[in-house]
Parts: structure tokens; C-alpha cells; sequence
């Protein structure tokens, strides 16, 4: 295991700090380069999908984080029948995301999908579901609401029936509404569930790749971070440049959660 | 009225949810876009997608290989490094734990461009089984955080007894304690099993011989249109294919995926 890991993460690891300030194209010899790599920070392609990764990151957690709490408080009481409706609402997270994206592109792309029907049913036009910068993102929000949502409602809801139901029995002859508990009990003593379901969102939509590079192919200003590593590396065939990207997506993104699990002890407390 | 309106809105989204995959089963099998085809039902998607690009038995296979060489030393290194974190004292112990857990702090994405110049070093790129092996160390920080909790769970005399009782370590292992932990390693093998069957990003990149694509990869392939105008039956023939797998080992392994995730150590 700790050769595995070895090899295949550590040095991984300082392999691309040491790309990252080297000249190296994918075919060919590399040769040092100062910090000239990290030029690829400002590039405006780079801006542009820095800037659509947060406006993506931000949309999802929240549609995401709202729909999948509404979930948690639907299933959350165990009766009749909540397994079933758990079951269902759980099952896309079995599926694969390139799988959930290849079927998704088929239903906002094709003329006979039910999308499109309904929505000339309803009087509409032709909508384009991937056509512009807005649709597209409306359209991969719905979808990976879709394949997440449940998956964010069972940590949710893990976190829900770890409440002392006495605390809700004392809220009640205390006189609290059903709005007031929500607020006063339920919520604060939920932050830390949420915040962990808020990494894992946050680093999720952060590294988004698979839903626009299928759907879009990072079209119409889709493009992500990774998207932009990608094509650093393997159309422009520069590595260098693409490590230069890795190593400052990577600081980010620990500073980032070091902080968030900062905040979640502080509330854990 | 508070029941019947729990039914109505889970019945409501049960639908909403179940919908897509339907729709999806339901197209496969509509030959509408089949060239020259009429409106009717069959599989002819489906022979179309056997004979796409390398065929798709050859994908398959090697979708199959990568999940083998994944699953396989995923579950062995993590139950054995699970025992030994719970069992054995040993030097750069806490160090090792450490390390892996710095894996769950960088997620991979960032690391594939070195990865792919450090597979091409090592002999492994373009191949299934170094794949499998990239795909496996992503696996092992949630693999150890299980079988450690898995191992912890069992008492130490249950062990204690077998070595009395006359078994090696190794006879114990295998005798006793494997029994007690199955849980957990059934969980970590459905994990393991789910993430590289739908892996898409590394084989993109690490697999260059379309011979040895991965599903994901052949049916991206596909969709791009890069053999050609964009098969839309074929491809939802595909998506059939690759997800009526992870469905099937998630509705009868349901127990066990409920356990991964509410154990809290789940990367996202």
C-alpha cells in the first residue's frame, strides 16, 4: 500500500511542482523555465472559466443544498413506504456522472425526448438546453440535482435523526411553531451535517469536468477549471502550463477546505 | 391529510426521479432512429452499438478489467492495512495513516497531467491494469478508514482465542477475523466497484488505443460524433449498458451503500 500510494500519489504530487516550472510539452524534451508557466493565470480563457466555475459552484450548492434538506425532511420519519421513496430518490447516485450526462444530452438534444415535448405541449418554443451560457448551466444544475439530491438528503437526514427527539418535545411544550423549531432547534443543531454536505459540494462543482465537457464540450463559455487544465495539457500539448493551473486550482482548494473544517469544528462545538 | 400528503409528494418525485432512466430504457428500445427503420420496437440499437467502433464486448471487457484490478487491490490492501493500523504496532504507522488521508485532501483531478508523464515512465500508460492501479489508491483512504473502523469493532479476544487455539496470524486472519469484518469489506468493494466502472476522466487520459477504452470513454466517443453524425439510439443503448450494472449492485447491495455513506468518511 505504501508503495501504491508512493508512486502513484506522492510523487505525482511533486512531479507537478517541478513540471510546473519547467518547460514541457507533451511530445519532446522539457527544459527549466522559471515561473514563466504560471503566465497561464492570466490568460482570459483561464478568467473566463475561474469565473464560470464559481457562478456553477455557487448555483449548485445552493439548488442542491435547498432541494436535498426539503428531501431529508420528507423522509426523515421512518413509516410506511419511506423506504421505497429513499430508494428511489437514492438510485442515480449509482449511476455513474459521464453515464447521468451521456443520458441527459439526450434528453435536452433530441426532438422525440419528453422535455421538449412537454414544453411544446405547454405552448413554448423550441428551447435550446445547451445553447447559450445560461440555459446550459440551468440544465446542468437540473441534472446533477437529479443524480446528487438524494445522496445529499441521506447525510442530511443521518444528521436529522441524530437530534434528541426530547429537544423537539420540549420546543413543542414550550409553544414553538413548526417554522420556529425549524429555526431554533433543528437548523443550528444540523450545522455541522450541513457544512460537511457543503465541502463536499463546494469541491465537487470546483473540479466539475465530466457534465461539460459531455454536454457542452465546454461550448458557449462552459468551460471549467479542469476543462482548462485539459486543454492545456492535451490540445495545446503544453504540460508545463497545465501543472502551472494544477498547482494553484490545488492551493485554492486546500485553503479553501482547511477553512471549512475550521468553521465546522468551531460550530461542532 | 399529513399522510396522504406525504404519499402524494413521494409518489410525485418517485416519478419525477424514476422518469429519465425510463425514458432512456424506453428509447433503446424504440427503433425510430435506426437507419431506414420504422416506428416499432426491437433492439436493433442494440446491434448497433455491438458493432460500434471495437465493439462493444470489447469495452465491456475492459471496463471489466479495470473494476477487477481496482476492487481487487483495493479490498486486499485496505484489509490488511486496516488490520495491521487496529493490530500491529509498528513504526511510520501513523505517518502511512496520514498520507493516505492526505489523498482524500487532493483530489486527483489535479494531479492526472504528472500522473499520465509517471505512468508513461513506469511502462502503464495506455494500459487497463495501470489504470486499475490509479483507480485504486483514489479508493484507499475510504477502503482504510472502513476496515480500520471494521477491525476495531471486532474484541481482541475473539483473535487471542484463535492464537491459543493454536492458529498463525495469518490463520487467524483468515479464519476468524475475516468473517467478522465481510461487512466492511463488501462495502468497500461496492465502493470501489461503482467509482471505477464509471471512471471517466482518468481512462480519457490515460487510455490513447481506442482498442482498450473504457465504456465511458467508447460512448463519449460515440456521442462526440467522432466516427461520424451522433447515433442517438445507439447511444442510449449504451447508457443502458453501462448504468443497468450500478443499478442492479446498488438494489440488491442497497444495505451496504447506505453504510458507506452514513459512515461519514466519504469523499465527494
Amino acid at each position: 500500500m505504501a508503495v501504491l500510494v508512493g508512486t502513484l500519489f506522492v510523487v505525482p504530487l511533486l512531479l507537478m511542482v517541478w513540471m510546473s516550472v519547467n518547460h514541457w510539452p507533451l511530445l519532446g524534451a522539457s527544459a527549466p523555465n522559471g515561473v514563466a508557466n504560471y503566465s497561464a493565470l492570466g490568460d482570459p480563457l483561464f478568467l473566463r472559466a475561474v469565473w464560470f466555475t464559481a457562478k456553477y459552484t455557487v448555483v449548485t450548492t445552493v439548488v442542491l443544498g435547498l432541494i436535498a434538506f426539503g428531501l431529508a425532511l420528507l423522509v426523515q420519519r421512518n413509516r410506511r413506504g419511506v423506504g421505497a421513496v429513499r430508494t428511489v430518490l437514492f438510485l442515480p447516485s449509482a449511476v455513474g456522472l459521464a453515464s447521468t450526462s451521456l443520458l441527459f444530452y439526450g434528453l435536452f438534444t433530441t426532438d422525440s425526448s419528453p422535455l421538449n415535448g412537454l414544453v411544446q405541449a405547454i405552448g413554448l418554443g423550441r428551447v435550446d438546453w445547451l445553447g447559450s451560457t445560461g440555459t446550459a448551466l440551468g440544465s446542468t444544475v437540473a441534472m446533477i440535482t437529479w443524480r446528487f439530491a438524494g445522496f445529499y438528503m441521506l447525510i442530511l437526514m443521518t444528521g436529522l435523526q441524530s437530534i434528541d427527539p426530547v429537544l423537539y418535545e420540549a420546543a413543542r411544550i414550550d409553544g414553538a411553531g413548526r417554522w420556529q423549531t425549524l429555526w431554533r432547534v433543528t437548523l443550528p443543531l444540523l450545522r455541522p451535517t450541513l457544512a460537511l454536505a457543503m465541502v463536499l459540494s463546494l469541491t465537487g462543482s470546483l473540479l466539475a469536468f465530466d457534465q461539460f465537457f459531455i454536454l457542452t464540450g465546454g461550448r458557449h463559455d462552459t468551460a471549467t477549471v479542469v476543462i482548462d487544465i485539459y486543454r492545456e495539457a492535451f490540445l495545446s500539448q503544453d504540460l508545463g502550463r497545465a501543472a502551472a493551473v494544477s498547482v494553484a486550482t490545488l492551493a485554492v482548494l486546500i485553503v479553501v477546505n482547511v477553512a471549512q473544517l475550521r468553521l465546522i469544528r468551531r460550530e461542532g462545538r | 391529510m399529513k399522510t396522504r400528503g406525504f404519499y402524494l409528494t413521494g409518489a410525485a418525485l418517485a416519478v419525477l426521479f424514476l422518469l429519465p432512466m425510463v425514458w432512456t430504457l424506453y428509447a433503446s428500445v424504440h427503433g425510430r432512429e435506426a437507419a431506414g427503420g420504422g416506428d416499432g420496437w426491437g433492439l436493433s440499437n442494440y446491434q448497433r452499438l455491438l458493432d460500434y467502433g471495437s465493439g462493444l464486448s470489447t469495452y465491456l471487457v475492459n471496463t471489466v478489467v479495470v473494476a477487477v484490478v481496482a476492487v481487487s487491490v483495493t479490498v486486499l490492501t485496505t484489509t490488511l492495512g486496516g488490520y495491521a493500523m487496529v493490530r500491529l504496532p509498528f513504526r511510520g504507522r501513523n505517518a502511512l495513516f496520514l498520507v493516505t488521508l492526505a489523498v482524500l485532501m487532493v483530489p486527483y483531478t489535479t494531479i492526472l497531467v504528472p500522473l499520465y508523464i509517471l505512468l508513461g515512465w513506469i511502462g502503464l500508460q495506455n494500459s487497463l491494469v495501470g489504470l486499475g492501479l490509479v483507480l485504486a489508491v483514489l479508493q484507499l483512504p475510504f477502503g482504510l478508514f472502513m476496515m480500520r473502523n471494521s477491525f476495531e469493532a471486532l474484541p481482541a479476544e475473539l483473535e487471542e482465542a484463535a492464537l491459543v487455539d493454536g492458529c498463525t496470524i495469518t490463520g487467524a486472519l483468515r479464519r476468524v477475523l475475516l468473517r467478522g469484518v465481510l461487512p466492511g469489506i463488501v462495502t468497500v468493494a461496492l465502493f470501489s466497484f461503482l467509482a471505477s466502472w464509471n471512471e471517466f476522466v482518468a481512462p480519457l487520459i490515460f487510455l490513447t488505443d481506442g482498442a482498450k477504452f473504457t465504456l465511458p470513454v467508447a460512448l463519449f466517443n460515440l456521442q462526440s460524433g467522432s466516427l461520424g453524425s451522433v447515433d442517438f439510439g445507439a447511444l442510449q443503448a449504451g447508457v443502458v449498458v453501462s448504468a443497468l450494472p450500478c443499478v442492479a449492485v446498488f438494489l440488491v447491495l442497497q444495505r451496504y451503500y447506505v453504510r458507506g455513506f452514513t459512515s461519514g468518511a466519504l469523499k465527494g
